[in-house]
């Protein structure tokens, strides 16, 4: 299974910066996936752990929020390593994908370059392959549709529980 | 109470999807005494049970059963799969429908001979008129409690609607307000009124639209004529040696196969499924398949010009509160060859949640441009344009030559490309309401890709002779007199206007016809 944690894992502060972590930059350890501030971690199953940090950031380069934090494009991809566990072909598929932009991104790989530019000029690059097609068609429904989420777009989501809107700013527009 | 038939009773009247035209002719049957049995593919899921979220909803709604599409259209290339969106549920779309009511124009009853010839169109006019309907609207229209007609007030306007209205006078249109709708503005019926919730698509949870799953259908059940059959799915029509419909063959939800004895088969499977089962039903007596005498069935699928606007303002809209289509503009919908094509179109309000948002603004979209957007929902305001679109031969719903179904039926494949009509009309439309919402201050606007298609329309197509269509005036093929066609698969031309308002008028119609002969004895 994949899991999703929030978590201070049991790794002290000395211990992470003697990993050479730079930056922002998502923690690999083991088999998980450790955000920089440690406030939660995912743990793969199928796919290499980089692979996982790599999808988070490649999540957010296709659709860059840069008011949503990190957790929710890694539970927004996580979908794929939990397929990969039973899917040989999509295990396939991501891996080689992923290794794919680390070989065009060059030395320090896809996570290496530091401007979002030029991690977009790559992908722009690949945007017709199976590859980028199965991670944004899956992205486009797992990352939008996380409720959590809705806020931030100001959108209410289901309303039927609060008697609908008609009394709750179906016309309330003011500025017209 | 509702009726149960016995499979081998020959004087029922079977009818073949229970949405907009199969639910009201099953009920105008029933209520003149004659015998019916719906079969219905999908469940029966009443109204409570529908769910405000709409991938929830989809999984729980739609005709997701395998299908192809090719051709021009974006869709092929984005939704391969998926070329509409359509109901598969006791109900049918209307459980999905927005409820937009309008009749057509006197002369989109004659497009040919109105328009003149369309190169690459395949034109012709009903054999039909709007005064032959006018009495059947008028039914239609007090059976759906339409607002603004039969009295019964409009709907109040929300947000996305007076975003609308205070472009659409800027500009200087004539003809804004909050529609015909087919949704109560007052508690009519049995059922109460609108709520503003905002999930119209997603099914009406208060029953305030009308859809035949809580209207026509449980209302030709209290005749103790009618029985509706669920899970029901029919995979062929089978017929004697003269050539009469006899049976209908359909598979349960364990995928046994049972065979339904009829006096008369009504197909009503919308504008996909219908000619997909006539073509299904191939024999040796009718080796194109059943009522294709024209090679028509399948043919000139109309899917309207479609397209979206969406614009973004400087402050919140919340397009999403309130009735998704809350608001129409009909003063491009007449005919006026000066703006560069023949035939009209309607602009009607439309909202989005975010995840259909994200799915279809720009299907394949990404990066900052995209998000941006997604960004700025709040401040958002939406439109859909509907208009005619042209008929043609080559598009045209085919049974696909390899892949089959689970009840080893061929699927069928959606071949649609856009006319130069079509393309013309929605750049027309895409430009008049981008200069709406700029007049009132929009910041950004979206000229959207229609989606998949919402309205089916002309592959039984009705015609004068027989080698022009597939069905007569009244729906009844020209070939097998037993069987009939009751869905929107019978227009001959699109008009622009939302058509399930006609669908409905040509079942209370055809109604009318059947018992008549039924009682005179010729079928
Ligand atoms: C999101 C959305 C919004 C819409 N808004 C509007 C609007 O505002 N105004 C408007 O006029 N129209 C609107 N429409 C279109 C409208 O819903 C359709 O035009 C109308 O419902 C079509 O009626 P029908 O009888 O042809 O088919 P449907 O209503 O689709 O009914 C067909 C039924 O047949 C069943 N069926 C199919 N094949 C078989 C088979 N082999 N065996 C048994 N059963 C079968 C299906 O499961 C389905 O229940 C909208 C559609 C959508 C999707
Ligand atoms: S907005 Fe009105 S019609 Fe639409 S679902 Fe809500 S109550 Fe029903």
């Amino acid at each position: 299974m994949t899991t999703i944690y929030e978590q201070r894992p049991g790794l002290s502060r000395r211990e992470l910066l003697k990993r050479g972590t730079i930056g922002a930059a998502l923690i690999i350890t083991g088999n998980a996936v450790i955000s920089p501030d440690r406030a939660w971690g995912l743990e793969s199953a199928a796919l290499k752990p980089d692979t996982m940090a790599t999808l988070i950031r490649l999540a957010r380069d296709i659709y860059p929020h840069d008011a949503i934090a990190d957790r929710f494009y890694a539970i927004a991809v996580k979908g794929h390593d939990t397929r990969a566990a039973g899917d040989a072909g999509h295990k396939e598929l991501i891996e080689a994908g992923i290794a794919d932009l680390d070989r065009r991104a060059g030395e320090g790989g896809y996570r290496g370059l530091g401007w979002e530019d030029d991690r977009v000029r790559i992908l722009r690059e690949i945007e017709t392959t199976p590859f980028f097609q199965a991670v944004r068609g899956d992205l486009v429904v797992s990352f939008y549709n996380q409720k959590e989420l809705w806020p931030h777009f100001g959108y209410e989501g289901e309303s039927y529980s609060k008697g609908g809107y008609i009394t709750r700013g179906f016309d309330d527009i003011e500025w017209l | 109470m509702a009726a149960s038939y016995d499979l081998d009773d020959d004087g029922v009247v079977v009818i073949i999807g229970s949405g907009a035209g199969g639910g009201t002719l099953g009920n105008e049957l029933a209520q003149k005494g004659i015998d019916v049995v719906i079969l219905e593919a999908g469940a029966r899921i009443e109204y409570e049970d529908f769910i405000n979220d709409e991938w929830d909803s989809f999984a729980q709604l739609a005709w997701l059963d395998h299908r192809t599409t090719g051709g021009g259209w974006r869709v092929a290339k984005d939704f391969p799969n998926l070329p509409a969106w359509i109901v598969k549920a006791v109900g049918g779309t209307t459980i999905h429908w927005a409820g937009a009511s309008l009749r057509f124009q006197d002369y989109e009853f004659r497009t040919l001979s109105h328009y003149g010839k369309v190169e690459g169109a395949n034109l012709l006019d009903w054999p039909l008129t709007l005064a032959e309907l006018e009495p059947y609207y008028v039914k239609a229209e007090d059976k759906m409690g339409v607002t603004r007609t039969n009295g019964i007030e409009g709907l109040p306007g929300n947000n996305n609607f007076k975003v609308l209205k205070a472009g659409a006078d800027k500009i200087g249109y004539k003809e804004c307000h909050t529609g015909r709708m087919a949704i109560n503005s007052a508690d009519r019926d049995d059922r109460m009124s609108c709520q503003q919730t905002g999930f119209c698509f997603q099914g009406c949870k208060w029953g305030a639209k009308w859809s035949t799953l809580y209207t026509e259908i449980p209302k030709g059940e209290a005749t103790g004529k009618l029985e509706v059959r669920p899970d029901s799915h029919v995979v062929r029509i089978e017929h004697d040696a003269d050539g009469k419909a006899t049976n209908v063959v359909y598979a349960d939800k364990e995928g046994n196969l049972h065979s339904q004895k009829a006096r008369i088969v009504c197909v009503a499977g919308n504008s996909i499924e219908s000619p997909r089962l006539l073509l299904n039903s191939a024999s040796n007596l009718f080796p194109d398949g059943l009522a294709n005498s024209s090679g028509q069935v399948g043919r000139n699928y109309m899917r309207h010009t479609t397209g979206s606007v969406y614009a973004v303002f400087e402050k919140p809209v919340h397009m999403y509160r309130g009735t998704t289509m809350a608001g129409i503009i009909r003063d491009e919908a007449g005919h006026d060859p000066s703006r560069g094509f023949v035939g009209g179109y309607e602009l009607e309000t439309l909202a989005l949640g975010v995840p259909f948002m994200a799915a279809f603004l720009d299907p394949g979209g990404w990066g900052r441009s995209f998000a941006s957007a997604m960004d700025s929902y709040a401040h958002m305001a939406g439109l859909w344009i509907v208009g005619e679109d042209m008929p043609q031969e080559q598009n045209a719903v085919r049974l696909h030559g390899e892949i089959k179904d689970k009840y080893g039926m061929p699927v069928p494949d959606v071949w649609f490309t856009d006319h130069p009509n079509d393309t013309a009309m929605r750049n027309h439309a895409y430009k008049q309401s981008q200069a709406l919402y700029e007049a009132v201050g929009a910041t950004r606007t979206f000229p959207t890709p229609p989606y998949p298609s919402t309205h089916n329309l002309g592959t039984n197509r009705m015609s004068e002779k027989p080698q022009d269509g597939v069905v007569n005036k009244w729906g009844q093929s020209h070939d097998i007199k037993n069987l009939f066609v009751s869905d929107g698969s019978q227009f001959t031309t699109g008009g622009a206007e939302n058509p399930t308002l006609t669908i409905v008028s040509l079942a209370i119609r055809q109604a009318d016809y059947i018992a008549g002969e039924m009682a005179s004895g010729t079928i």
